[in-house]
């Protein structure tokens, strides 16, 4: 059975997608990251601070659709104030359960968009602290 | 009287043509579903009608049997049935004769063609190609990847802000006589712009350079005469056109194919094989490694048999009253800006945004409404970026599209725009 208009997006999503939280950039963030879906346009930055292994602020800026988007939103608003390694093992299952909603393959990409970004902004921050690699940006 | 690409003016009445008698025809709409099927998404894949699902199923029940080798009774009407189909696609686009016509597996595979095949065995480096802004990926990427291996030069013709192509441009890009190929889209499968291939191909041979007809959205929809085209290579699609998918075909002058190299290698594109070489055989089987998909040919050619009898001046004068009525009706939902010229210089397709609505909810939200469109890049990322937009939503036609389903198009983009507003 096709879904109605309503359900398609829901009112939490259209909210998030509206009505952004934690959108912007952040002076000097511990770890940021941009990546996006060529396919579709999505494009997404986010940076985060980070302090005794809890996220402190996450902020994300980019364009793209409303499942992009919303799912960036609802991700900042999260790992605020998670530890490093528990924003580490969230899952798609955790991304789906917060846009709550079906979807196809392709819309699964713009969907786990913001968690890809996330995660290799993290793991790219490991090797900085340890100084191995000096020259990473 | 009424636009006709080929130059003509056809006067093919309107009130002949029945698209809903037409849809009948097709099994996909008869499937029942909680919503009606509204499919607008022709130029990506058509529907297929019966009497090509009843071809292929057919063969498949009475002649199964491999071509060309067999001494047996259902392999002689199996190949009967392959090469008929070859004939039938050959009166279809005008051909001169049916060895000039090769069986490919879409538009993609007989540019790669050409392009392994004519384009290695003739272009140097320093040598250029011109293609055009506007080209689908498989009009662009087997060049690039040509242009590197040889050191060959791209070029491309622009467009103007109506989403025609620069002709004046085209013709400075041909000036310097580097040119040994132009590569051109029949119709853009974004724009929709249906591009004046005769003039282009005569400015292409004045300057020395063979001509290369990309013709997947333009067969569909009109007839499409190769000869009188004025190209040196043709490639369409048998999915486009109402076929199965896995069968395309190339056209080209009977000369030029025996003049070229093979493309694969392997069994049925072979003369005689020893050891250490090999003879191949004549035109157009040379170009035909491998067991063919031979009820796919089949398929095509009931295809091209149910185009035939519909006929292609009806077909194209329907076309253009959609898109006349679709183009009129879509100039009246807020924020929607329409991809490319105007109806009169347009196939049967149109391309828009929806203010900033991303393309991909703009889809979602038609969905629901059972309205399938495309929505993204369309296989012509450089155009989307010339554009200077990520994707666009595309909706295009065929026989079978009512104005009663651009109504619904429209109910759902008016939808969309309340959604996200």
């Amino acid at each position: 059975m096709s879904p109605g208009w309503d359900e398609l997006f829901r009112d939490e999503i259209l909210d998030h997608y509206k009505h952004p939280r934690n959108h912007g950039t952040l002076e000097a963030p511990d770890f940021t990251y941009e990546d996006a879906n060529p396919l579709c346009g999505d494009r997404l930055r986010m940076d985060f601070h980070v302090g005794d292994g809890v996220i402190k602020a996450a902020r994300f800026t980019g364009h793209g659709c409303s499942i992009s988007q919303a799912a960036a939103s609802m991700l900042c608003e999260r790992v605020e104030d998670m530890t490093l390694e528990d924003a580490k093992r969230l899952s798609r299952e955790d991304v789906l359960e917060m846009l709550g909603i079906e979807l196809g393959p392709v819309r699964l990409k713009c969907a786990l968009l913001a968690l890809k970004t996330m995660k290799a902004g993290i793991y790219g921050m490991r090797q900085w602290p340890g100084e191995e690699d000096a020259s990473h940006p | 009287m009424r636009f006709h690409p080929a130059g003509a003016l056809s006067a093919a009445p309107a009130t002949a043509f029945d698209a809903r008698a037409l849809r009948a025809e097709f099994p996909i709409f008869r499937e029942p579903r909680d919503t009606p099927l509204v499919y607008l998404d022709s130029a990506a894949t058509s529907q297929k009608p019966q009497a090509v699902l009843d071809a292929m199923d057919r063969h498949y029940r009475t002649c199964n049997a491999n071509i060309h080798r067999g001494i047996y009774a259902i392999a002689e009407q199996a190949t009967a049935a392959y090469e008929d189909a070859r004939r039938r696609v050959a009166r279809f686009v005008g051909a001169p004769s049916p060895a000039e016509i090769v069986f490919t597996r879409n538009s993609t595979e007989a540019i790669n063609l050409v392009a392994h095949s004519w384009g290695r065995s003739q272009l140097r480096a320093g040598d250029a190609i011109l293609l055009t802004v506007m080209e689908h990926h498989a009009n662009l990427v087997p060049w690039q990847l040509l242009a590197a291996e040889r050191g060959i030069e791209l070029r491309f013709t622009p467009i103007t802000a109506e989403g025609d192509l620069d002709l004046v441009a085209c013709a400075a890009l041909l000036a310097d006589g580097k040119v040994k190929l132009l590569g051109v889209t029949h119709v853009s499968n974004v724009l929709g712009t249906v591009n004046p291939v005769a003039r282009i191909a005569q400015l292409a041979h004045d300057a020395g350079a063979l001509v290369l007809v990309d013709a997947s959205q333009s067969v569909p929809h009109f007839a499409v005469d190769v000869a009188a085209l004025g190209a040196d290579f043709v490639v369409f699609t048998g999915h486009k056109m109402l076929g199965p998918t896995g069968i395309g075909a190339l056209w080209a002058r009977r000369e030029l194919l025996e003049s070229m190299p093979p493309f694969m290698g392997g069994g049925e594109m072979i003369r005689e094989v020893k050891l250490t070489g090999s003879q191949w055989a004549d035109v157009p089987w040379k170009f035909e490694a491998g067991t063919m998909p031979i009820t796919e040919a089949v398929g095509l050619g009931a295809a091209v048999d149910w185009l035939e009898r519909v006929g292609m001046d009806a077909i194209w004068a329907h076309d253009q009253e959609l898109i006349a009525y679709a183009m009129s009706r879509l100039s009246t939902v807020p924020g929607l800006r329409v991809l490319g010229p105007p109806a009169e210089r347009r196939g049967a397709l149109v391309a828009f945004t929806l203010g900033t609505i991303h393309a991909h909810d703009v889809a979602t939200v038609l969905d629901a409404g059972g309205v399938a469109v495309r929505a993204g890049h369309h296989c012509a990322m450089p155009l989307h970026e010339h554009l200077a937009i990520a994707a666009s939503v595309r909706a295009s036609f065929h026989c079978h599209t009512t104005t009663d389903e651009i109504d619904t198009l429209v109910l759902g983009l008016e939808r969309a725009g309340q959604v996200f507003a």
